[in-house]
């Protein structure tokens, strides 16, 4: 891997010195979401606002609570707060078993056999 | 029908209303465009998510030697088009080939189809997407990214030099266009919509 040139002030700031938390400690060491599946387009949206019964959640909880307040893709949240993907499942598994979001997983293969979502798909996309 | 609340949320109860995601994979050798064409046709600029992979997670991998390194990173660029109220269609580059198989496995899970992005000056880079799609089932066509200064091959050599299916559809793209990225990607869909019918039609005798 090359890194671009840049100066030694601003070598630790920028992205490629990582996240400033490492992701596991995010997750306070757990590897696995204590519910849910969450596949990469699972959409997730927050289901109500974060109250005082809600002790015991960090930072990155909040944040994925308010940016799901419109409906978003597991990948997508794991994007706009860049951590791994693996981090975001287990701090949705928490949100999940507090009820703080709904999560819609994607329909199994079998199921898309109708054509009308590929036919919702096509004219979707010509119509852009 | 449903109905909004004040805040804006749509009654959770009326399940006909919950959205649905589906996605297309943009697979292909390193540099083909992949994440132009995501970037083209998407509503946002590409996203990029990743994996961190732990070394269990890796299949015998090159990294003999290489004292303490635990853990790798898979980057997957990604890009959303709102289809309608209801669907939202997911558009996932594809990580490097020649290795996290098992990330591949993820993604195609449940995808509508799959586009391999190829370059007439490296065709050979898209082999292993199309070995891959074959094996799995997974609907493909072949795009062919129009490079500038690359020698223009006709649609049919490229198919024969791909030893492709003849039905697979093999069409000319250009990855910076936002209106050929869309036509790839209807492409797609109506060769998934064939290949389903016909599948249907085959197991019902």
């Amino acid at each position: 891997m090359s890194e671009p040139e840049e100066s030694d002030e601003s070598r630790w700031i920028d992205d490629h010195a990582g996240p400033v938390v490492r992701p596991y400690a995010v997750t306070r060491g757990r590897a696995r979401p204590v519910t849910g599946k969450f596949d990469l387009i699972s959409l997730v949206s927050t289901t109500r606002a974060v109250s005082t019964r809600d002790a015991g959640l960090g930072p990155e909880h909040l944040a994925i609570v308010a940016l799901c307040d419109r409906t978003l893709s597991v990948a997508e949240v794991a994007a706009h707060l860049d951590l791994p993907l693996g981090t975001v499942r287990v701090l949705l598994g928490d949100l999940l078993e507090r009820r703080l979001v709904r999560v819609i997983e994607p329909r199994p293969a079998p199921v898309l056999t109708d054509d009308g979502i590929f036919e919702q798909v096509i004219n979707g996309l010509r119509a852009l | 029908m449903g109905y909004v609340h004040s805040d804006g949320r749509t009654n959770g109860s009326l399940s006909d209303q919950l959205p649905t995601a589906v996605k297309i994979l943009i697979a292909g050798g390193f540099g083909v465009g992949k994440t132009t064409m995501v970037g083209a046709v998407s509503e946002t600029k590409p996203l990029r998510t990743e994996e961190l992979l732990t070394e269990e997670g890796v299949s015998i991998d090159d990294l003999d030697g290489v004292e303490g390194k635990t853990t790798t990173t898979v980057a997957m660029d990604f890009g959303r088009i709102t289809i309608n109220e209801t669907l939202v269609l997911y558009l996932f580059g594809t990580p490097g080939q020649d290795r996290f198989w098992f990330v591949w496995d993820e993604l195609s899970l449940g995808a509508l189809g799959a586009v391999v992005l190829a370059d007439t000056r490296r065709l050979a880079d898209c082999f292993p997407s199309i070995d891959y799609f074959e094996k799995h089932g997974t609907p493909f066509i072949v795009a062919v990214n129009c490079f500038d200064g690359a020698r223009q091959y006709q649609l049919a050599e490229v198919q024969q030099a791909l030893s492709l299916d003849p039905d697979v559809p093999v069409l000319l793209c250009d990855a910076r266009s936002r209106e050929s990225g869309k036509n790839v990607l209807i492409a797609v869909i109506e060769h998934a919509m064939r290949s389903q019918r016909m599948e249907r039609e085959n197991r019902s005798g």
